[in-house]
């Protein structure tokens, strides 16, 4: 039955559905696959150990953390505040396209900003709202909602679409050392700079659907006489 | 070993010294309850990134189970860290300015010169540039030396557990190869895709990322098992870039967690944070960007993969 080769499939995505701890998920997957693929147990600890020690690439990250750790001490997330709070005078869409450009910048340079509890919320989507109600005057919940959705949203496109241009993400060592295990020589600055495409688009297609969100407010609050 | 598996020896022992530091960070905590069990899991890591290539592999391979097992039990929790205050890294951040940002600037760019220039291979660069902008963030900050222990595995610590979830994934994907899941995934992928066809390759392999990506929540999950499944057979061995495939994979994985409940610290947690009214709004809001960024990788990864 080759299809029964599958099973460690399945136990990674019941895993990870059910929620359970994801590092026993992966090793049990792993364990029952060589199991059901012929691999005898001894052949399953050398194949799981030897791939164990050649792919410790994948966590190089923790040599960064040091440096990026005493930056923050040193100030770091609130420097990026005073970057964003230079916007007050721009538009709705505009607020977060800014988010957008500095959560892009700081993901392709491995900055931790903390993202939702730490910018969003506290920062990004008050500067956003308040844009909205000092051009428009009073916004309904829907308009209150679609700008929080949109704030939220930036926070992941900068973060997901951007981070692997850094050499020392773990992304971009996941790849390198998921390809090199499978006997590809590929490196990480070779990755990181074929992230780039992905990562200045998503900051383009970003910003146009921000845009959008001005338009559509444009929309329906100065068609009913809106302040200004 | 040659010069570079040494320079590499030296650097993966940084990261086990890193992994005790946490782990007595841990023991000292005596509040914490499972404070024993959280320091074995990274004394265990930390012997298996020193001693590892010195040793039998299926010692290692046991340790492995071992941390599995710390982990599923709940055994593996963050200790109590120093933690600096608002009042602090603001004090500090009106002193410094916006100097604190060299540091983590000199970080990737020392990281792309030593790649570039430097006869050590790209993996031993990203340990140099993470000495280099040690150096440097000394210099600039005039922090106490202690600060490299306490905020490095103050860090180490928050990322937690998962922080080796990749090196465990790309495991995953050796055991898999092994086992033979890859041909399985491959004879049953070619059903679909005629032969030669490269479009319908990479729409098939951008769009397994995006569905694995979904129903699992997690895209580095879904990368081991579809790129040794489809990426491999039916892009890279057609002669396709392996450096095109495995960059664009990744992130066309990320446009399923665009839209995906699965993925709740990003899309439902943070709804939840901001106190919408619709729990799905952060969602709706990122269907079209992550719909267009999938059409994007596509065409990206076609045009770029097989120049």
């Amino acid at each position: 039955m080759e299809a029964l080769k599958l099973i460690g499939v399945l136990i990674v995505i019941i895993g990870f559905i059910l929620k359970k701890d994801t590092i026993a998920t992966v090793v049990v997957a792993g364990i029952i696959t060589g199991l059901v693929g012929g691999l005898t147990p001894m052949e399953i600890l050398d194949t799981l150990g030897k791939s164990f020690i050649t792919q410790r690439t994948a966590t190089l990250f923790v040599l960064t953390l040091p440096v990026i750790g005493i930056c923050e001490r040193y100030g770091l997330k609130d420097k990026a505040v005073d970057l964003i709070r230079k916007a007050k005078n721009a538009t709705t869409g505009r607020v977060i396209s800014i988010y957008l450009a500095v959560r892009t910048v700081a993901a392709a340079f491995s900055l931790r900003l903390g993202g939702h509890p730490q910018f969003v919320r506290p920062l990004v989507n008050p500067m956003a709202q308040g844009a909205a109600i000092a051009k428009y005057g009073a916004i309904d919940d829907k308009t209150e909602d679609d700008i929080k959705g949109c704030c939220a949203a930036s926070e992941n496109f900068g973060n997901f679409f951007a981070q692997n241009c850094f050499m020392g993400a773990s992304g971009t060592l996941l790849i390198v050392s998921t390809l090199n295990e499978q006997g590809q020589s590929v490196d990480a600055l070779q990755i990181a700079m074929m992230s780039i495409p992905i990562a200045v688009t998503a900051f383009i297609v970003g910003s146009i659907h921000n845009y959008m969100l001005d338009k559509k407010m444009d929309k329906k609050y100065m068609a009913q006489g809106g302040k200004n | 070993m040659d010069r570079n598996t040494i320079i590499a020896q030296v650097f993966y022992t940084i990261i086990g010294l890193i992994f005790i530091l946490v782990g007595m960070k841990a023991l000292r905590d005596k509040d914490l309850k499972v404070r024993t069990r959280t320091a074995a899991f990274w004394f265990i890591l930390a012997f298996t990134f020193i001693a590892g290539p010195f040793i039998p592999y299926w010692i290692t391979g046991v340790c492995v189970i071992a941390i599995a097992a710390l982990t599923a039990t709940g055994g593996v929790k963050p200790s109590k860290s120093d933690v600096p205050s608002p009042e602090v890294t603001r004090k500090n951040a009106d002193k410094l300015g916006n100097k604190v940002f060299i540091p983590a600037l000199t970080l990737a760019i020392a990281a792309l010169i030593a790649a570039t220039f430097l006869p050590f291979g790209a993996n031993n660069a990203i340990g140099i540039s993470a000495a280099v902008a040690l150096v440097v963030v000394f210099a600039i900050t005039k922090a106490p030396a202690k600060s490299a222990v306490t905020d490095g595995s103050r860090l180490m610590d928050s990322v937690g557990s998962v922080g080796i979830l990749p090196q465990l994934l790309a495991a995953l994907g050796a055991l898999f190869t092994a086992a033979g899941v890859g041909d399985v995934i491959a004879s049953g992928v070619s059903a679909i895709i005629p032969d030669g066809s490269r479009l319908i390759a990479v729409i098939v392999y951008c769009l397994g990322m995006a569905i694995f990506t979904i129903i699992m929540g997690n895209g580095f999950a879904a990368f081991s098992v579809i790129t040794v499944g489809i990426g491999i057979p039916f892009l890279i061995a057609q002669g396709a870039n392996p450096v095109v495939v495995g960059a664009l994979g990744l992130t066309a994985g990320y446009c399923g967690t665009l839209v995906t409940p699965m993925a709740a610290n990003f899309n439902i947690m943070p709804a939840a944070l901001l106190e919408t009214k619709d729990k799905y709004i952060i969602i709706k809001s990122q269907i079209s960007v992550a719909a267009t960024m999938m059409v994007i990788h596509i065409i990206l990864m076609y045009i770029l993969a097989f120049r």
